[in-house]
């Protein structure tokens, strides 16, 4: 691998060096810039009249700042009707997918018993089709349980399809526990459940955290199963909310956009909070620091 | 929660003193009780529907009473013959394309400039690569139908100020650009998550093999070509996975923009056409051709890519 016998004197390298660095952190502003420009421009654009979006959609307001575009919102029961529906969907998915995948990693982890594998691959089978590519299907299933216009009929298959990748990870999480532990809480006289429940569970929160974190995303961000799923628009959460909103105020750019800056500010604290988690989850907990 | 939980502690407990030989039964009891739910939940609302759709598929169907119009393949034939779905095809595989040969390559540049080392700041900068992570699909189309804006909006005016004689485009309207379009918002969404997944592979490639490399005279390009990246294989063979499989399950992005296919049924996506016409149409049978179509791709691929590629990476 030797490409030749020059070697470069220590100022040369400093240089080099320091050129290195400085084109690290142009490419990496430049990258940031594109990230968070359209954010940006979407927030200044709901603080401006829609007058003022179609003579220059892109710029400064001039009008003086426009806090009608987000209190006409704030003041809105529909919003906040779809944000309470939002988060019926998304604190029951999350609920149902941490306590069935935990007790399923748990026996798919812990507890030897015949058929135990077959039982995991065809689990695992759930990998082959996100909830994207099955939307029809399931769609189909859901009409004949008769369960449009029910929140069950979002939350559940969110929950199915979440199943497999939280109950692989936590599985992971719950097979690096040392066995010596469970054999000692036996001996002190803990039940499987009491060990599940008091030992094993505390020791696993971070993935159990991470788990839930992307079901709170997921949860609240889903869109696709709610409009074919549910029909009645009292029943809509913030994603079927903002495309109506969309479709009722389609010229009304400076009032969208202000809805979507509503939208984004509670995304990005929720965020900057759960950023860890959200890591964990994704990565199985390999990545620090 | 807890409480629940002490409570059957307590019951078991009592239950184990006066029965010793009932263990048994406890375990069989835990793994029903705690297998059960789930299984029944997963084959509920992902077995069943996906084989249901296999059958559906072989009638015409609105979606309403019983299955009578046996068509056998015909709603392929029409499939086949249906040339929006065909570009929804190649359009598919468009965006798989650019995917794995410019937002990949992208995310594993950002990786290792923010992955590691003793950059000031890469902490910033990797949190903000990866907020658009957190937004909906919905937010992402909206924020982006804004930028598109055929006339200032900011893609136009930051085009026009980079570039002199730039002309205004229409982003989203015209049937060359908005497939490109389309991806470029795609690749704004999801390159954050390819990053953080190659960042966690990055954590795993030993500093001692690239010291040792360096010693050897290898320089920086070959550092990475000849021990990083081949360290990262896993990894990389990961999130070629998943970019494939993402690629053929967007839809909430390109339906809103590209206002449902338009021009004229030219910007279809597999799954926007599946919407458009199977489902809001009420031909069911129709649509679950599509969707049988859909899985066909997906597992040949899934089933492939598990046997031959990423088979040495799980064999444990």
């Amino acid at each position: 691998m030797r490409s030749s016998t020059y070697i470069p004197s220590p100022t040369t390298l400093k240089i080099r060096r320091g050129l290195s660095v400085a084109l690290k952190y142009t490419i990496l502003i430049l990258v940031c810039m594109i990230v968070v420009s359209p954010i940006l421009t979407a927030i200044l654009g709901g603080l401006r009249t829609t007058g003022e979006f179609i003579a220059r959609p892109f710029g400064l307001p001039t009008k003086g700042i426009q806090w009608e575009n987000y209190t006409n919102i704030l003041e809105d029961n529909i919003f906040w009707r779809s944000v309470r529906n939002s988060l019926y969907i998304t604190l029951a998915s999350t609920a149902f997918t941490v306590i069935l995948s935990s007790t399923m990693a748990f026996v798919f982890s812990r507890i030897q018993f015949k058929g135990r594998e077959v039982l995991f691959n065809i689990l695992s089978l759930g990998l082959l089709f996100p909830l994207g590519i099955a939307i029809l299907p399931i769609f189909l299933q859901i009409r004949a349980l008769h369960l449009t216009d029910s929140y069950w009929g979002v939350v559940m298959p969110l929950v199915a399809f979440s199943l497999p990748s939280s109950t692989i990870i936590l599985r992971t999480f719950f097979r690096a526990i040392p066995p010596e532990l469970e054999d000692a809480s036996y001996i002190d006289g803990c039940t499987r459940i009491g060990f599940f429940v008091y030992i094993l569970l505390p020791l696993a929160r971070p993935a159990i955290t991470a788990i839930a974190t992307l079901q709170v995303i997921a949860g609240w961000n889903e869109y696709f199963l709610s409009l074919l799923v549910l029909t009645d628009s009292k029943k809509w959460p913030l994603t079927l909310g903002l495309m109506q909103f969309q479709g009722d105020h389609a010229t009304d750019w400076a009032r969208m956009m202000a809805y979507v800056t509503i939208l984004i500010v509670p995304a990005v604290i929720f965020y900057l909070f759960a950023e860890k988690y959200i890591v964990t989850g994704l990565t199985g907990g390999e990545l620090k620091g | 929660m807890s409480a629940l939980g002490a409570q059957v502690q307590t019951i078991t407990r009592q239950r184990d003193k006066t029965h010793p030989r009932r263990i048994n039964f406890g375990k069989w009891g835990t793994i029903s009780l705690f297998v059960l739910p789930g299984m029944l939940l997963f084959i509920l609302f992902v077995l069943i529907p996906i084989a249901k759709a296999a059958q559906y598929s072989l009638y015409d169907w609105d979606g309403f009473g019983p299955l009578t119009e046996y068509v056998k393949f015909g709603n392929y034939d029409r499939l086949n013959d249906h040339k929006p779905f065909r570009s929804a095809i190649n359009h598919s595989f468009f965006i798989m394309f650019l995917s794995l040969t410019i937002q990949l390559p992208l995310a594993m540049m950002l990786a290792l400039l923010v992955g590691r080392g003793k950059l000031h700041g890469r902490k910033i900068f990797r949190m903000i690569l990866f907020v658009p992570f957190v937004f909906s699909e919905i937010i992402t189309a909206l924020i982006w139908m804004y930028v598109f804006h055929p006339g200032e909006g900011l893609a136009n005016v930051a085009f026009g100020t980079l570039i002199p004689g730039f002309e205004g485009q229409t982003w989203l309207g015209d049937r060359d650009l908005v497939m490109y379009s389309l991806f470029a918002v795609l690749t704004w969404k999801y390159f954050g998550f390819y990053m953080i997944l190659y960042m966690a592979g990055l954590q795993g490639v030993s500093k001692e093999l690239e010291e040792a490399a360096r010693v050897d005279g290898a320089n920086e390009l070959q550092v990475l070509r000849y021990v990083t990246l081949p360290l990262l294989g896993s990894t990389i063979r990961l999130t070629i996975y998943l970019s494939v499989l993402g690629s053929f399950q967007q839809f909430a992005i390109a339906w809103i923009l590209t206002r449902g296919g338009s021009p004229a049924n030219s910007s279809h996506l597999i799954s926007t056409y599946l919407y458009k016409f199977g489902i809001k149409t009420f031909r069911l049978g129709y649509g679950s051709s599509v969707a049988v179509v859909l899985f066909t791709i997906s597992l040949l691929f899934s089933l492939g890519y598990q046997r031959i590629v990423l088979r040495r990476d799980y064999a444990d």
